[in-house]
């Protein structure tokens, strides 16, 4: 009896669910802060500093990182890319659990959560970019559901559902990038809006077609660097063609991303070019971005095509973590680092360890929510039953 | 209100505001008549 | 059903359909424009301001605000930078030592009231509205709480009241408009007890500005601030030093905010009406190449086998001969012997 309990308690505190458990709890206990004592209990976010990290990195990152999903599947589905097929299914899981989370995130930034409907069934604020980006991001959200649906369909024997939503996978694909494109580049044109508080190298006419061409670098990143861990930990749930094409698909995305990385690289210039900015590079701004520009854009385009060029795996696996640093940076400093740059230090903002925690305590529940799927349902294999296609 | 727009800000609620039912109707007229040219393709 | 009607006619609203569909008056409205007309405003002019805080108590008693931290004839509060926030809507800060001038120079800060806001037009609710009387006014009622106002303004006036786990509001200045719809000054105009602060419409406030400077060159800088800030502010100010040593930004330009996102808003019906087209021809591209494929495998193997075929009937058929010329032979082999074994017997017969 308390040997059989031990048993089972032994199997239950792993040191992941042990790690976990301790940041819901956590998680939780701040939750209850924030909805009691409002976000000044929580955040350093002040008058000059509306917007933080649950902005900056819930909302910017989390959806720039979840990109995976119309990368992948425009690749495979509309470019015909068909040998990159059984990375569909765990970048579309990931990027429905990050768009999940970004929604959920917002629910703690904003004042009156109940209310995110209000901009579509209430008044609509038209000229917002704001409003752009929510309903892109609602239907997005949506497409994601049903092009993940599937394989919770396959788990669940229900086999009529599944034929019907597998019909519709160019539609939702092609909804998707329409979608993707909208809102990727209406998160970076929600800073058109403030010239005077976005420093000058950041700010550009551009700023939209930066944030989805960085998107696209990080959909391609995620793919690998999640793909990197799911072998790492979930080997034993993949299927053989998984593991035939986990290195097509690392070399392939791989190229890709090194190739538009340096098509960024060459927009980026051409941004300081446009806006002459040139003579701000000798400040201390200017050489913070030529550490972005440098260090975290032309080295992973460079080390990406290393790796491409030499067939090395673990140097592609670990040029998409610098390529993903890349993008966080990115984001941090349009949003945080590089706004409000007129203010005196006094009135910087530096985010307060409860609004981290609760940043931690969401990535966390999606790296559970992840695991609980992926070891459940036929995300990493093809299910036995329905190997025609999908 | 007499019909005017005095601010841009008007003008562009309502261009923004029939912009995004076009959108709308758009998508679905795209998708209808993507339907209506390859209806009789065989295969 | 009756929620999507609902939710149809809302949408309706929104594009100001319901009415104005077709109204001629549309057709030719975007090309300039110029605000309300009439519309009211108020002008500081920082050589009148005593500095007495007036304002600020005017302020926090018609809009019933709480106590402030310091009573407001405290004057040493002044020379501290202080800003607005939900409980001060109104703050006036003390600027010392100007060349030529021997007493301090004022500030008063509150909201500006553009003519194109900055923070009406980033709000994904309209929860802000330019009034045709000047005010800009906010409707808590609908306001989510995302704060992209105060992302958006320019002057950093909208403030949130971050301590209200649940109903936070945007708080700001509303130029008293209650009290302007009644025919009354706004609070701080009201008790000013100079002429530092003068309401009335814009446009005369403006050609009051001019004539102060024209009459007075020595004394004020020539330049109005707010006449063409972000594309004009209902608030206007005249000072006597350059507005930048009062913390007041010169650099903000005249494009008013709605502009600044005009041109990726218009970017969005294009990526929405040519993605699809683009995706599909590439998505036919990839698939015709994969039918090309596919038809060129099946004549490879065709052939193929065609050839395997040919050469195999070809072997059969010398096969065949062979046979058959073995088999002639066989039987022009047997017919000579039988002819020679007839011819023998003969022989044999005859002898």
């Amino acid at each position: 009896m308390s040997e059989k309990a031990a048993a089972a308690s032994k199997s239950f505190f792993t040191p992941f669910n042990v790690v976990a458990g301790i940041i819901v709890i956590i998680g939780l206990i701040l939750t209850a802060l924030r909805f009691t004592g409002g976000l000044a209990a929580v955040t350093n976010l002040s008058d000059y500093n509306p917007w933080g990290i649950w902005i900056g990195f819930d909302l910017l990152v989390g959806v720039a990182l979840a990109a995976g999903g119309f990368v992948t599947s425009a690749a495979v589905y509309l470019f015909g890319m068909k040998r990159y097929h059984s990375a569909v299914r765990p970048a579309i899981l990931t990027g429905f659990l990050g768009y999940a989370l970004v929604v959920l995130a917002l629910n703690y930034d904003v004042g009156r959560p109940w209310r995110l409907p209000y901009p579509f069934v209430i008044q609509q604020g038209t000229t917002s970019v704001l409003f752009e980006v929510a309903a892109c991001v609602a239907l997005y959200l949506a497409v994601l559901f049903i092009e993940f649906s599937p394989a919770a369909l396959e788990w669940l024997g229900l086999r009529k559902a599944r034929r019907i939503v597998v019909k519709l996978t160019l539609l939702l694909t092609i909804f998707g990038v329409v979608l993707s494109t909208l809102h990727q580049s209406s998160l970076g044109a929600l800073f058109l809006i403030a010239p005077s508080k976005l420093h000058p190298l950041w700010y550009s006419p551009y700023i939209p077609i930066y944030f989805f061409i960085t998107s696209i670098i990080a959909g391609l990143s995620m793919v690998i660097f999640e793909s990197t861990l799911s072998y790492r930990y979930l080997s034993h749930k993949m299927d053989e063609t998984h593991l035939k094409e986990k290195n097509d698909v690392t070399l392939g995305f791989g190229k890709a991303a090194s190739y538009v990385l340096a098509g960024y690289f060459a927009i980026k210039v051409i941004g300081i070019s446009a806006g002459n900015h040139w003579h701000l590079l000798g400040t201390s701004y200017g050489l913070w971005f030529l550490v972005e520009l440098f260090g975290f854009v032309a080295l992973p385009c460079f080390l990406y095509a290393v790796g491409v060029r030499d067939k090395n795996l673990k140097l592609i696996r670990w040029t998409a973590v610098l390529a993903l640093l890349g993008i966080i940076l990115n984001r941090f400093n349009v949003c945080l680092i590089a706004f409000n740059w007129h203010l005196p230090s006094s009135e910087r903002y530096f985010p307060h360890w409860m609004e981290i925690g609760i940043s931690v305590f969401i990535v966390t529940i999606g790296v559970i929510f992840y695991k609980f799927i992926v070891t459940r349902m036929p995300i990493l294999y093809k299910h036995p039953e329905y190997s025609d296609s999908h | 209100m007499d019909g005017t727009f005095y601010t841009l800000q008007e003008f562009m609620t309502y261009t923004e505001g029939v912009t995004y039912i076009l959108i709308l109707a758009i998508l679905l007229g795209m998708l209808g008549f993507w339907i209506f040219l390859v209806e009789r393709d065989e295969n | 059903m009756s929620i999507s009607r609902r939710k149809f006619l809302g949408w309706m609203g929104a594009a100001g359909l319901g009415t104005a569909f077709g109204s001629p008056a549309h057709a030719a409205a975007n090309k300039h424009f110029k605000g309300y007309p009439e519309s009211l405003g108020v002008l500081f002019d920082n050589m009148l301001c005593i500095g007495c805080r007036n304002c600020e108590a005017g302020c926090n008693k018609v809009n019933e605000l709480p106590p402030p931290d310091r009573p407001f004839d405290d004057l040493t509060v002044l020379s501290k930078k202080r800003r607005t926030n939900t409980k001060v809507f109104t703050v006036v800060n003390r600027y010392d030592h100007f060349k030529g001038i021997k007493n301090p120079l004022f500030r008063k800060i509150q909201c500006n009231h553009c003519l194109e806001p900055a923070c009406a037009s980033a709000c994904f609710v309209r929860a802000f509205t330019k009034t045709k009387e000047g005010p800009v006014t906010y409707d808590p009622s609908v306001c989510v709480g995302c704060r992209y106002c105060m992302i958006a303004c320019p002057f950093e006036i909208p403030t949130y009241e971050y301590d209200e786990p649940l109903t936070p509001r945007i708080r700001k200045c509303t130029m008293c408009q209650p009290r302007i719809i009644d025919g009354k000054l706004p609070g701080c105009v009201e008790i000013c007890p100079t002429e530092a602060l003068s309401f009335g419409k814009r446009g005369d406030l403006i050609k009051i500005a001019r004539e102060r400077i024209k009459k007075y060159p020595d004394r004020y800088v020539d330049h109005i601030y707010g006449e063409h800030e972000m594309g004009g502010t209902s608030w206007l100010y005249l000072s006597g030093v350059p507005f930048k040593e009062l913390a007041m930004r010169e650099d903000l330009g005249v494009t008013p905010a709605p502009e600044l996102t005009a041109g990726a808003l218009s970017a969005v019906p294009m990526v929405a009406g040519l993605w699809p087209v683009l995706l599909t021809g590439l998505y036919a591209v990839s698939k015709r190449k994969e039918k090309i494929a596919k038809i060129e495998q099946q004549q490879a193997i065709a052939s193929t086998l065609e050839k395997a075929n040919a050469e195999a009937e070809s072997k059969l058929s010398k096969a065949l001969a062979k046979a058959q010329k073995e088999k002639a032979a066989a039987i022009s082999k047997e017919v000579k012997k039988a002819l020679e074994e007839a011819k023998k017997t003969q022989e044999k017969e005859g002898s």
